[in-house]
């Protein structure tokens, strides 16, 4: 008889933070309950109780060096319906947007370019040494060329209208403090087609490196889901702003046109005891069923079109093996979130011919309301803001709903289902600990900054019996 | 002029400091950037450049701050996504771009890396007399920071 065992990856490398696998294995050797744990906490949500609410969206983008525009403009949003307003200014509203979507061009490559194409580039058993970024700088240098600018582009959009590349300040309650200048856009308007480009590059590169091993990757960690995206009124791709609405696994409309009021209406957080994340579910579906995904997937399924030609015909293209229906194959994420790239960038190059981004009525008021909430597709997928501010303009109570969270369900699932796909014996072997990585990447989890090298990363598996007692550990790096 | 460091955390806000303050300058062909940390996008603006000068804080040695040359790392693999070091902004500018600029490290003295805002007062004093030097180089004869710096500033 075969003792029943826990296999622990600790840390997941190539991830935005720190996390921590653990397969637990039955008795019989088959692979039993797998559990994503998160080993940080932030606890955000308490100490900004207290604060004056206009200091919000400066404080809560500290929540992350990758994505802190996105909590930014997320708490921003919340904070213009306590300042009572409900429509910015066309000005306002379209800055915020540029800044929203450099956020999201940025993001994007850096996931695609450093943290996943080397796995596709290479190969999920490729070295470890060499499937990395700095194998990409060796081996492909017309693509380090494209991850870099593309990066560099989106951030430079980001400080043109709020001054720092990481943690600017731009969005006030009500409107922005300062549009882009006519100087600031013609600057950025002078690499916008070769930013374009190189995400039709990468669109192509990451489309044939999926269809060289379409049946494998296909497969990989991927189970059918119910997705959660922001969708436009008119049905098309809005990263910023929209209502929210939730397909099944076939496609079939579960809910839409959702407001950030009614948030806690059709989505529930259920509580497990053993992990700092919740386990978001929608809740006419109930806990058993309703979980979902979000994120680039979630984005190109949802939407019933996009509204840049480019990212359109792409979007065509991808969902044209499911004939309309929702494409489930996880590792597929990566080329959602290329697409979603390009769509940033076609965007970003739009408002870049806009004069509206040069109008002066930036900042409107309204009468005060004791509480606000809002959503925004950050690049890992919805984030949601609710606060409530007291007679004295403090915070009194804050949620914040993060993408990660909200795919908390769906990375358990795909770690069990590569843990089951992929475990032989009971060896820990290199493949299954690539494998469990590649899987948790997909999602491009953001754990909260934590140093993670882009090279060889310590990486130290061990295994446990029933009571805890260490069986065996290997460590790598 | 690439200066990095992290304001919130005191002295360590130099570098950020030392190029908002060249930027305000405005000196003819210099762009500055200021960041928390130095990033692998920098590569791209040390491969278009003749003369990098990186601004770093210094927590221990001699003030009011030092000089030294900047080689390019020929092992790009030592990096991760938080910490870039300068020797490896000049190697990747030279793998990718193709071009390794002239490049120094300015390294100017701080005292308190506590978290807080601000910088000490011993700290801005030796912020003054590295832009003193950082413009001399600049609107100067187009010698090396490390000859126009001399001994005495060392």
């Amino acid at each position: 008889m075969i003792e029943a065992r826990k296999i622990v990856v600790d840390p997941v490398s190539r991830v935005e933070g720190h996390g921590k696998v653990t397969i637990r294995l039955n008795a019989d050797g088959s692979v039993g309950e797998t559990r994503f744990l998160v080993v940080e906490f932030r606890g955000f949500e308490r100490f900004i109780r207290g604060r004056p609410y206009w200091e919000v969206a400066m404080i809560v983008q500290r929540l992350c060096g990758i994505c802190p525009v996105s909590h930014h403009l997320c708490a921003a949003k919340a904070m213009d319906k306590i300042a009572g307003v409900d429509r910015l200014t066309v000005a306002a509203d379209k800055v915020r947007r540029i800044m929203h979507y450099g956020q999201v061009l940025q993001s994007n490559a850096v996931h695609f370019f450093h943290l996943a194409s080397p796995d596709l580039l290479f190969g999920f058993e490729g070295p470890v040494e060499k499937r990395n970024f700095v194998g990409t700088i060796e081996n492909y240098p017309e693509v380090a060329k494209w991850a870099i600018f593309v990066r560099k582009f989106g951030q430079s959009v980001i400080k043109a209208v709020g001054g720092k590349k990481i943690h600017p300040s731009l969005a006030v309650p009500g409107g922005v403090n300062k549009n882009l200048s006519i100087a600031e856009r013609d600057a950025l308007r002078i690499d916008a087609d070769r930013v374009v480009a190189w995400c039709g590059d990468a669109l192509e590169l990451c489309k044939r490196l999926i269809r060289e091993d379409a049946a494998r990757l296909e497969a990989f960690g991927t189970f059918e889901s119910s997705y959660v995206s922001l969708v436009r009124a008119d049905g098309a791709m809005d990263l910023y702003d929209g209502g929210l609405r939730a397909i099944g696994s076939d496609g079939a409309t579960i809910f839409d046109g959702v407001t950030p009021e009614t948030y806690d209406d059709v989505i529930g957080d259920e509580v497990r005891p053993w992990s700092f994340m919740k386990f978001p579910y929608i809740r006419s579906l109930g806990k058993e069923q309703g979980w979902f995904r979000v994120g680039p997937l979630a984005q190109v399924n949802c939407c019933d079109f996009i509204d840049t030609p480019l990212a359109e015909e792409a979007r065509l293209d991808f969902k044209r093996p499911g004939g309309g229906k929702p494409i489930h194959a996880t590792l597929y994420q990566h080329w959602a979130r290329v697409i979603c790239m390009l769509h940033a960038a076609e965007k970003v190059k739009e408002l870049l011919y806009d004069d509206d981004l040069q109008g002066e009525d930036l900042v409107i008021s309204g009468e005060r309301r004791p509480e606000g909430a809002a959503w925004i597709e950050a690049p890992r997928g919805v984030l949601y803001h609710r606060y409530r501010v007291d007679g004295d303009d403090l915070v009194t109570n804050a949620k914040l709903a993060v993408a990660t969270t909200n795919n908390n369900e769906a990375i358990n699932r795909s770690v069990n289902k590569v843990a089951i796909d992929y475990l032989t014996g009971h060896e820990i072997t290199d493949v299954l600990l690539n494998n469990i990585e590649v899987a948790v990447r997909a999602y491009d989890p953001c754990l909260s900054c934590a140093t993670h090298a882009l090279g060889d990363m310590p990486l130290l598996v061990t295994l446990e019996a029933p009571d805890g007692a260490i069986v065996a550990t290997r460590a790598r790096g | 002029m690439l200066g990095y460091g992290n304001p919130g955390r005191r002295d360590d806000g130099l570098g950020p400091a030392a190029a908002e303050a060249i930027e305000a300058m405005s000196l003819g062909g210099v762009r500055t950037s200021a960041n928390y940390q130095l990033m692998i996008e920098d590569a791209y603006d040390a491969a278009q450049s003749d003369l990098v000068i990186f601004i770093d804080a210094a927590k221990s040695g001699a003030g009011p701050y030092s000089v030294s040359p900047v080689r390019p790392a020929t092992n790009v693999s030592a990096f991760a996504s938080h910490v870039v070091a300068p020797e490896l902004v000049l190697g990747l500018s030279g793998r990718v771009y193709g071009h390794v600029p002239r490049a120094s490290l300015i390294g100017i003295r701080g005292y308190a890396f506590g978290f807080d805002e601000g910088l000490s007062a011993r700290a801005q004093a030796n912020l003054s007399r590295a832009l003193a030097h950082i413009r001399h180089v600049v609107i100067g004869p187009r010698e090396t920071i490390e000859q126009a710096a001399g001994g005495a500033l060392r």
